[in-house]
């Protein structure tokens, strides 16, 4: 075939002259990390007015469920019922997914956790909310609102949803003693090799850094969102150690379902509702726990987008969420903490619920570490300026994955 | 005679036989330079470009510094190399397990066995990607087909290469079938009166006839393997290959995914030369 040669010839000149291109040029120095940003103008909205008939809605799973997981699990149908707004959803399995989807801009509102928020609101995603348009905002907790996750200089960007643990889940036939601490996981001569998984996402250099912060002070790492160089190469060490251990590495809930319902994974990090799901599937018999180390985890808000075509579907959204009934039935089939201080006295076949999960129990939090995102600025309260940031975390997940 | 605007049109059309081509040829032109080139350059250009750390807003900064991490980051060049030798393994594979049975398909069996292995070869394309390699996920997890037989090499670079390989086999059996099939069996039996043993005829006469064909194959299961990244997602266990990296950085890194994907660009070229230089795409 004569005529190949000449196209052939063409695209490899192209490419030697692209890569000539990039070899000569030097690595210049990566911009700073905005740490005191000011976010973008962004109006707020004032009034509510009449709905739009539909909504589009980014949420972790377990958050949004018309009966798609479970027949009896569904508090969306009533949701459409009462304000005509039909929904449309799109499950995220990680903060950055989230990010991305928000900035396609054809999503009206997210259940954002604290390591999407700020940046969002630094990008001009999410637009302030109002919260005298939210009516049940007046009954969550004051000890959520107006968070620096959640706001910035006064000025509320969400409305919070709940908070949880991220949880040890272990087989309990295969793993045995059971477990008490994350080291089960982070262990390189752990007995339970190639059966071990971990969450798919830079976020998870946390719960290593949360690890070492409790069994080697020594390092010095005072909040796990907070490490200099020097304390995110050993986080990183311990876990390309750990990843000898991996099976695979889950972001899709399904697939931690569906390994541990199979028998290939036997412990690793969960979320309440996956450990639930599990348990029902009843194909093995497991246990989720908080070890002894604590936790990181998660504090969720409402954003509504700076795009939103829908707002007042959005805002009614919102507000339903987060009323008593639909945030006790959340809270009960996430399994986590609602941020409604009303949505306890709704679950009523556990009256200890909200003093099981802590729900207004702030000193108990203080163990659990919220997904934050790490910048230049260590986010630790110290002022000091010299910790890794997001993107450092990003390189970092894909040494270790690589 | 009055002259309608439509007979004006065919008038001028049959002066010009340079605008009846440009007419005839611009559609298809047009949808090859926008819809495919000019996609292609988008995404190029578009590596120049960088991300806001904290926002992952893209800012059209015109620089180069993609390309050097792609360059110097030990991490691509891992990456790069493990997934050249999946594709390299999965051709070599294919090739291998292809030939006898194109040969058997297209010299050996009866016509109506070759009509019924044709389909067998075939059948599995009808399916879907996602079907199969959840197929071998069960084949291959834990009290799978292949852990009760005791093989399952379980998740990882050997799982990735068993699967694509099955995967991408009818795209290097279909062509050695058709090479094959069009041999003249004349040559083969020349080589016979010759005194050719069978092996010495397949050496000396049906490889250097059918390579051209088997150059057309391996072009196929390389290029699949090294874009492929779901297989990888699903029974590669905590391997990466080049498609996971660019997957993972397309959601909030574009401009880095855009510098990543030139690699397998780069690579399939460089494939691309180096089968041209045997001289077997002449005669494709």
């Amino acid at each position: 075939m004569r005529t190949l040669r000449r196209p052939v010839a063409a695209l490899a000149a192209t490419a030697a002259l692209l890569l000539a291109a990039a070899c000569s040029a030097s690595t210049s120095g990566s911009s700073t990390t905005p740490t005191g940003f000011t976010p973008p103008k962004i109006p707020m909205q004032t009034s509510l007015g009449k709905g739009e008939g539909t909504v589009n809605i980014v949420a972790w799973a377990g958050y949004v469920e018309y009966g798609q997981d479970s027949k009896t699990v569904d508090w969306v149908t009533p949701f459409t019922q009462q304000t005509g707004c039909k929904v449309n959803l799109k499950v995220a399995g990680t903060s950055d997914e989230m990010v991305a989807l928000m900035k396609t801009g054809q999503y009206d509102t997210v259940s954002a956790s604290g390591d999407a928020t700020l940046r969002l609101i630094a990008g001009g995603d999410v637009a302030p909310v109002n919260t005298t348009l939210v009516p049940n905002y007046a009954s969550i907790y004051p000890g959520l609102k107006n968070q620096p996750w959640n706001s910035v200089a006064g000025t509320s960007y969400g409305i919070p949803h709940g908070r949880g643990a991220n949880l040890l889940m272990y087989n309990k036939t295969k793993v045995s003693p059971a477990p008490t601490s994350w080291g089960a996981v982070f262990d390189p001569s752990s007995p339970y090799a190639g059966h071990i998984t971990a969450y798919d996402d830079p976020i998870y250099i946390a719960d290593a850094a949360l690890y070492l912060m409790k069994t080697q002070p020594s390092l010095g790492i005072k909040n796990p969102y907070a490490l200099t160089a020097d304390q995110l190469a050993k986080v990183v060490a311990l876990l390309k150690a750990q990843k000898k251990n991996i099976n695979s590495y889950w972001s899709d809930y399904t697939k931690e379902q569906a390994a541990f319902d199979s028998g290939d994974f036997w412990l690793g990090t969960t979320w309440e509702v996956i450990a639930q799901a599990v348990a029902a599937d009843g194909k093995v018999k497991t246990d989720a726990i908080l070890p002894s180390e604590g936790s990181t985890g998660w504090s969720d808000t409402w954003m509504v987008s700076a795009h939103a075509q829908h707002p007042n579907c959005a805002y009614q959204w919102m507000n339903y969420i987060v009323s008593p009934s639909a945030n006790a039935q959340v809270a009960e089939y996430f399994g986590e903490a609602p941020a409604n201080s009303l949505a306890c006295a709704q679950i009523k076949d556990n009256p200890h619920f909200c003093a099981d999960y802590h729900a207004d129990d702030e000193s108990w939090w203080k163990n659990v570490y919220y997904w934050n995102t790490p910048t230049k600025s260590c986010v630790d309260g110290s002022g000091r300026n010299d910790c890794t940031d997001y993107a450092q975390w990003v390189t970092a997940w894909n040494e270790i994955k690589s | 005679m009055v002259s309608s605007p439509v007979r004006r049109l065919a008038g001028a059309l049959h002066r010009r036989p340079g605008l009846r081509l440009a007419g005839l040829l611009s559609a298809p032109m047009a949808w090859l330079l926008v819809a495919y080139l000019g996609s292609l350059t988008v995404l190029l250009l578009s590596a120049f470009w960088t991300t806001n750390e904290f926002t992952s807003q893209i800012e059209y900064v015109w620089n180069t510094d993609n390309f050097a991490q792609v360059l110097t980051d030990p991490v691509y060049r891992t990456v790069a190399l493990r997934t050249l030798g999946i594709a390299a393994g999965v051709t070599v594979i294919d090739a291998l397990l292809a030939l006898p049975m194109a040969l058997y398909m297209a010299r050996v069996a009866r016509p109506g066995s070759r009509r019924l292995l044709l389909v067998a070869v075939t059948a599995p394309l009808w399916a879907g990607y996602l079907v199969k390699a959840y197929a071998w996920w069960v084949m291959l997890s834990h009290g799978g087909v292949l852990d009760w037989a005791g093989g399952s090499p379980g998740f990882g670079v050997p799982a990735v290469v068993i699967v694509l390989a099955y995967l991408w086999l009818p795209y290097m059996v279909l062509p050695l079938y058709g090479a094959l099939e069009q041999l003249p069996g004349s040559l083969l039996e020349a080589s016979a009166d010759l005194g050719g043993r069978p092996w010495r005829t397949v050496r000396s006469v049906i490889l250097p006839l059918v390579k051209p064909a088997l150059i057309a194959g391996s072009v196929f299961t390389f290029s699949l393997s090294l874009g492929d990244y779901l297989t990888v997602q699903i029974v590669g266990g905590t391997t990466q290959m080049l498609g996971n990296v660019i997957a993972s950085d397309v959601t909030l890194n574009l401009p880095m995914a855009a510098a990543v994907s030139c690699i397998p660009v780069l690579l399939i070229v460089g494939y691309l030369l180096t089968v041209r230089r045997t001289g077997a795409l002449e005669n494709l």
